[in-house]
């Protein structure tokens, strides 16, 4: 199995959701994630003092798969959150050893 | 704001007076929204609190001697009122000033002191120690806010009566005393942990706007209140007040618009009150095209005096120096410039045929108080730091002074706080009842 995390622009978070529903992938987690990488932030003026916001606002995406299914949805998501301007973020993926499914103890790619 | 003579009650400007007291009331919440939206999370409770309290602290020093001292006989060449009203002594039901109950009047005056002591908060923020606010209050409303109303309002005030400078509605003792308090203070206790280097955004822009919003409606009350009459000049002034609150708000949003690249919604604020401060002293004096011109100018300066700060490094944290003391200023001074006889009945400004004659005296009025004001301050915020602490420690400054001072935070965001809140149980002292042993 794998840990597919991606960390996407807000506003493409319903784009990449379809995208994996498509995929017949039934199970995200979403959180609320600040950053930076080549995109730099932005500044806000209070009363004339400007200040410099480094962490961009982002969504980080986990997905657990099994590993046949990885790079498709790998690429399902790239696909969603491409808009080609910088700031589009990134997706990367790590191997799980086990997953659990609290309400029934199931165990490996059946608790998925 | 002239005494009259005359010693029988008018009903219609007790029931004016008695709204105009409530709305001025009103404006210390208003302040205190004003104030709690541009601070950050972790001290909005702390910055509600210093206005909140000082409500109740300043009413009750009021009461006891203020009002007597300021608006008492003279006691002493026009500097002091003697304590002849001390705890209200001598004063009923039946006693008349001017046109309205006594009581009435000294209400009326009482909430005027209570918003300026709540206008020096502004430039502590963040690292003030409570408790030494508790005690700065009461102590400069007596020594700072009382002095400066006698010298002004008072009967035998040398300001009015022998200087001759004009004030119609508190740009001496409200905003020049609290802006040149507030500058004395933040120069006691020091900059914020941070200052100049981390941002410190206003955490709630709506907020402030609410806030900015309470304080522009209870200034009809403080201004028009202060004809101390329901009757054309009150209207006057109501108007003269509605239109440099709206010249001020377009002055700020001009200066930004050119100077930085986006009309702000703070700066829009911020200019409706620098414009409103400008007029209160002068809104009984000037003319419309006065008022006009005092709110502009009040909006467009104030707009560069809240950036003197990060050059001159005083960490004056909500610009009580910037809008207060420089709009004050502003305002003060130019009654020199657009006093009209139609408004004053007599006194005429520079534009008017009348001379420099008025505007030294109102120079020589701003720069004694500012003085008198930033002094004292100075003293009773040293006395204070050295004996009570006035500065809170780092580590709660760090923290957030609300849940370091009050044991309580403002808001309850995310998941980990709805319904069932996870990591908060009830202590069993909570719960009023001891677990079994």
């Amino acid at each position: 199995m794998k840990l597919i995390t991606a960390i996407v622009k807000p506003y493409r978070l319903d784009e990449v959701k379809t995208a994996l529903q498509e995929l017949g992938i039934h199970g995200l987690t979403v959180t609320e994630a600040s950053g930076y990488g080549r995109q730099r932030g932005h500044t806000e003026v209070y009363r004339g003092a400007e200040y410099q916001v480094d962490l961009v606002p982002k969504v980080r995406i986990e997905v657990v798969v099994e590993d046949a299914e990885s790079d498709a949805v790998i690429d399902a998501i790239v696909r969603a959150a491409h808009t080609g301007k910088i700031g589009d973020g990134k997706v990367w993926a790590v191997p799980v050893e086990t997953v659990v499914r609290v309400r029934t103890g199931e165990r490996g790619p059946d608790a998925l | 704001m002239t005494p009259l003579a005359a010693a029988h009650v008018d009903t219609g400007d007790t029931a004016w007076l008695l709204a105009a007291t409530a709305l001025v009331l009103l404006m210390t919440p208003g302040l205190a929204l004003f104030y709690g939206g541009m601070v950050r999370t972790k001290s909005v409770l702390n910055m509600l609190m210093m206005s909140f309290v000082s409500i109740a602290l300043v009413t009750v020093v009021w009461l006891a001697a203020g009002y007597s001292l300021a608006f008492g006989d003279d006691a002493f060449g026009g500097l002091i009122g003697d304590l002849g009203h001390a705890g209200m002594a001598g004063l009923g039901p039946d006693s008349v000033q001017g046109t309205v109950p006594t009581l009435l009047f000294a209400t009326f005056q009482l909430t005027f002191a209570i918003i300026t002591a709540a206008l020096i908060s502004g430039a502590i923020a963040d690292r003030a120690k409570f408790a030494a606010w508790l005690v700065f209050v009461p102590v400069w409303a007596l020594l700072v806010y009382v002095p400066v109303t006698h010298w002004v309002w008072g009967s035998g005030g040398w300001i009015v009566s022998r200087l001759g400078a004009l004030d119609f509605a508190g740009g001496l003792p409200v905003e020049i005393t609290s802006g040149a308090s507030g500058l004395a203070l933040c120069l006691v206790l020091g900059p914020r942990l941070g200052f100049k280097k981390d941002a410190m955004r206003p955490h709630n822009l709506p907020m402030v706007v609410l806030g900015a919003g309470l304080l522009w409606f209870g200034w009809f009350g403080f201004n028009a209140g202060s004809a101390l009459g329901a009757n054309g000049l009150a209207a006057a002034v109501f108007l003269n007040t509605l239109a440099a609150g709206c010249t001020g708000l377009l002055g700020w949003l001009f200066v930004e618009q050119k100077r930085d690249g986006h009309p702000t919604t703070l700066g829009a604020a911020s200019g409706a009150v620098a414009g409103l401060v400008a007029i209160t002293p002068s809104c009984g004096s000037v003319s419309l095209l006065g008022a006009l011109v005092v709110g502009l100018a009040a909006g467009a300066v104030c707009s560069y005096a809240v950036g003197w700060k990060f050059r001159l490094n005083y960490d004056d944290s909500l610009d009580v120096v910037g809008v207060h003391l420089v709009g004050g200023v502003i305002g003060t001074l130019l009654i020199g410039v657009f006093a009209v006889d139609t408004m004053t009945g007599g006194t005429e400004g520079l534009l008017y045929g009348g001379g420099l004659t008025q505007l030294g005296r109102q120079l020589v009025a701003v720069a004694v108080v500012a003085a008198y004001a930033f002094g004292v301050t100075y003293g009773i915020g040293t006395v204070l730091d050295r004996t009570l602490g006035f500065r809170a420690d780092e580590d709660q400054e760090y923290t957030g002074l609300d849940l370091t001072v009050h044991a309580e935070t403002a808001y309850d965001h995310g998941v980990l706080g709805h319904g069932a809140p996870v990591g908060h149980s009830v202590l069993p002292s909570a719960q009023k009842v001891k677990p079994p042993e």
